[in-house]
């Protein structure tokens, strides 16, 4: 199994879409090789709009393509992106427009960087927006899978994209469906729910719980979140552990306690994630095991916790 | 159409393809007409923003009466020229405009403000036709309409994109990082008007946050500038036709209004920035744009 990180699979799809699709348009603001909008770019002169350091403009200019019936993805750090709400929250929200706004860099995976530069509220601002779908995919194929939904939906859609590589845990584009979780593992009374770049570190943390039997899932749409499958856990689990790289405030632990609390979960959940601090430079790993989300740290929260 | 108290106007409606280029007596009488029904309405609504929308109804008239490709059956005609109003404050003065040219039913504007109505207190463009932006967040309205434009070369249309700001707008970072970008983009279909009628919620321009020399920071960022005054049709439509001939930049109109212009009670007062108009008041108004309630 490969493994790639999820902002040059958008790059790339995008891309292929844009050979398919004529309305499809590309703005970054000075980061496209970063957010790999460049591969786009390169194939699409025309249709790449490069906005300088102004990401304000560049959404409300995203907004104004979109009024006029083109598909513009908007390209920036998450936080950069994010940063800009009011911007988001009329011309984009409010307004129904139909852009898609590309926040890469999500959560401490970034690593030396630091915080400045990291998605770590991005989920939860755009969560907090009535028609936003938000996807934060956990590898190549449902990546590329996102991008296409993107670009079908009439409406807008942030998508959360890594840095860093991710090994390969989908086999197909199909696997993919708008919010609806994946199950990777079907287990017994304990679950293990990440999204994005938790979903291998779940995973792997699963092989050291293998007694315990976890489900482990897969929640690449945050917003619309899948009530059904979280239903089923929530009927089937006593213990449910979600797993994020975003602050715990807001983002998947949030949108899953408020679906437990609804269906009358009655078991615990552990959310872990940034708990609400902010973050700081290292590399990811070690972020990753200092935060508490690792592989290593979820086994030992969970067994701590049981 | 029947302005009362005023000659019978009639200009085409149905699929006025071409601009309608009204004559500066019949732009008179129907922006004196629209100062009535936007002082009417505020004065129902009991709340709204009357020193603004008087400073600006003489630029919005001459823009769909005069300037613009459009028609009024159509909102989804893609050549269609666009209006953005990114001092979305100002609404009722393209409500008026627009029940006058029969898109929305006159009867209609006193839902001004009401819950349910698509007269919202900033306008919504998912509601209403030829609202082309949901605006009232200050700044944001010119990178909507640069993002029109955009699409319009694109799509190798001729149409044009009209945006209206206010002076103390301009104070939001967002509209300079717009100001940047349009001539670079080589924008000549994009016209910014601005209605610099020096007044804001706290005081005057000048002393709130000096934007002055405004024609000359426009200029620096590479746009056409032409200043006139933003109450005479004459130099409005003068300052129009200049931007039609543009090749390569965008323009800024940069008209010179009076806050509250044409009721003297209001006229450059502050106070009147935000605060509807009374019934005695409404009717001293009225009295002074030779008018009756309509």
């Amino acid at each position: 199994m490969g493994a790639k990180a999820t902002r040059d699979s958008f790059g790339e799809a995008v891309r292929d879409l844009g050979k398919e699709n004529p309305a499809i348009v590309v703005l970054d603001a000075d980061l496209s090789v970063s957010t790999k909008s460049v591969t786009f770019a390169k194939s699409f002169p025309d249709r790449f709009f490069q906005m300088g350091i102004a990401e304000a403009n560049m959404i409300g200019t995203a907004a104004g393509m979109a009024f006029s019936g083109l598909i513009p993805f908007c390209c920036s750090f998450g936080c950069f992106l994010t940063g800009k709400y009011e911007t988001i929250r009329v011309s984009v929200g409010y307004s129904r427009a139909n852009v898609k706004l590309v926040g890469t860099h999500a959560g401490l995976g970034i690593g030396e960087d630091g915080y400045t530069q990291m998605g770590l509220e991005d989920m939860n601002l755009m969560r907090g927006l009535p028609g936003m779908t938000v996807i934060n995919p956990c590898d190549d194929k449902t990546t590329r899978a996102a991008v296409r939904f993107a670009v079908e939906h009439q409406g807008p859609v942030y998508l959360r994209l890594t840095r860093q590589k991710l090994p390969d845990l989908h086999a197909s584009e199909s696997d993919f469906k708008i919010g609806k979780g994946i199950v990777l593992k079907k287990g017994g009374k304990l679950a293990l729910i990440g999204t994005g770049a938790t979903v291998t570190e779940a995973l792997q943390a699963s092989e050291k719980l293998a007694n315990y039997k976890p489900w482990v899932i897969d929640i690449h749409t945050i917003k619309p979140i899948d009530k059904d499958l979280l239903k089923t856990l929530a009927q089937e689990c006593s213990q449910i552990v979600t797993v994020e790289d975003h602050n715990i405030v807001g983002g998947l632990g949030s949108a899953v306690a408020e679906v437990l609390s609804e269906v009358g979960f009655s078991g615990k959940l552990l959310r872990l994630g940034v708990q609400d601090t902010y973050g700081e430079s290292g590399l990811p790993d070690e972020l990753f095991e200092k935060y508490g989300f690792s592989a290593h740290q979820i086994a030992q929260k969970v067994i701590d916790w049981r | 159409m029947q302005v009362p108290g005023h000659p019978i106007i009639s200009f085409p409606m149905a699929s006025s393809l071409a601009p309608l280029r009204l004559s500066q007596t019949e732009l008179e009488s129907i922006s004196l007409k629209c100062r009535r029904l936007i002082l009417n309405m505020l004065e129902k609504a009991q709340s709204g923003h009357p020193g603004g929308s008087l400073s600006a109804i003489d630029l919005i008239t001459a823009l769909f009466f005069h300037e613009m490709r459009m028609d009024p059956k159509n909102a989804a005609w893609e050549d269609r020229d666009r209006f953005v109003l990114s001092k979305g404050h100002g609404v009722p003065a393209l409500y008026a405009v627009l029940s006058q040219l029969g898109i929305i039913p006159e009867s209609e504007l006193s839902t001004l403000r009401r819950i349910n109505s698509r007269l919202q207190g900033h306008p919504d463009r998912v509601v209403l036709p030829f609202v082309e932006a949901s605006t009232g967040s200050l700044g944001q309205g010119l990178s909507i309409a640069q993002g029109i434009a955009l699409a319009l070369k694109l799509q190798k249309r001729s149409s044009r994109v009209f945006c209206l700001m206010g002076d103390g707008e301009t104070q939001e970072g967002q509209i300079w990082e717009t100001a940047m970008s349009a001539p670079k983009y080589k924008l000549n279909n994009l016209i910014a008007i601005l209605d610099n009628n020096n007044g804001q919620i706290d005081g005057h321009v000048t002393e709130v946050m000096n934007l002055e020399p405004i024609a000359d920071k426009w200029r620096s960022f590479n746009w056409v500038v032409h200043t006139i005054n933003g109450h005479s049709f004459a130099e409005i439509i003068s300052a129009l036709e200049k931007a039609r001939g543009e090749k390569d930049r965008p323009t800024l109109i940069l008209a010179k209004t009076v806050k509250g212009k044409g009721v003297s009670f209001m006229e450059d007062k502050i106070s009147w920035h935000g605060v509807a108009p009374n019934a005695e008041e409404l009717q001293r108004a009225l009295e002074e744009l030779k008018g009756e309630k309509s």
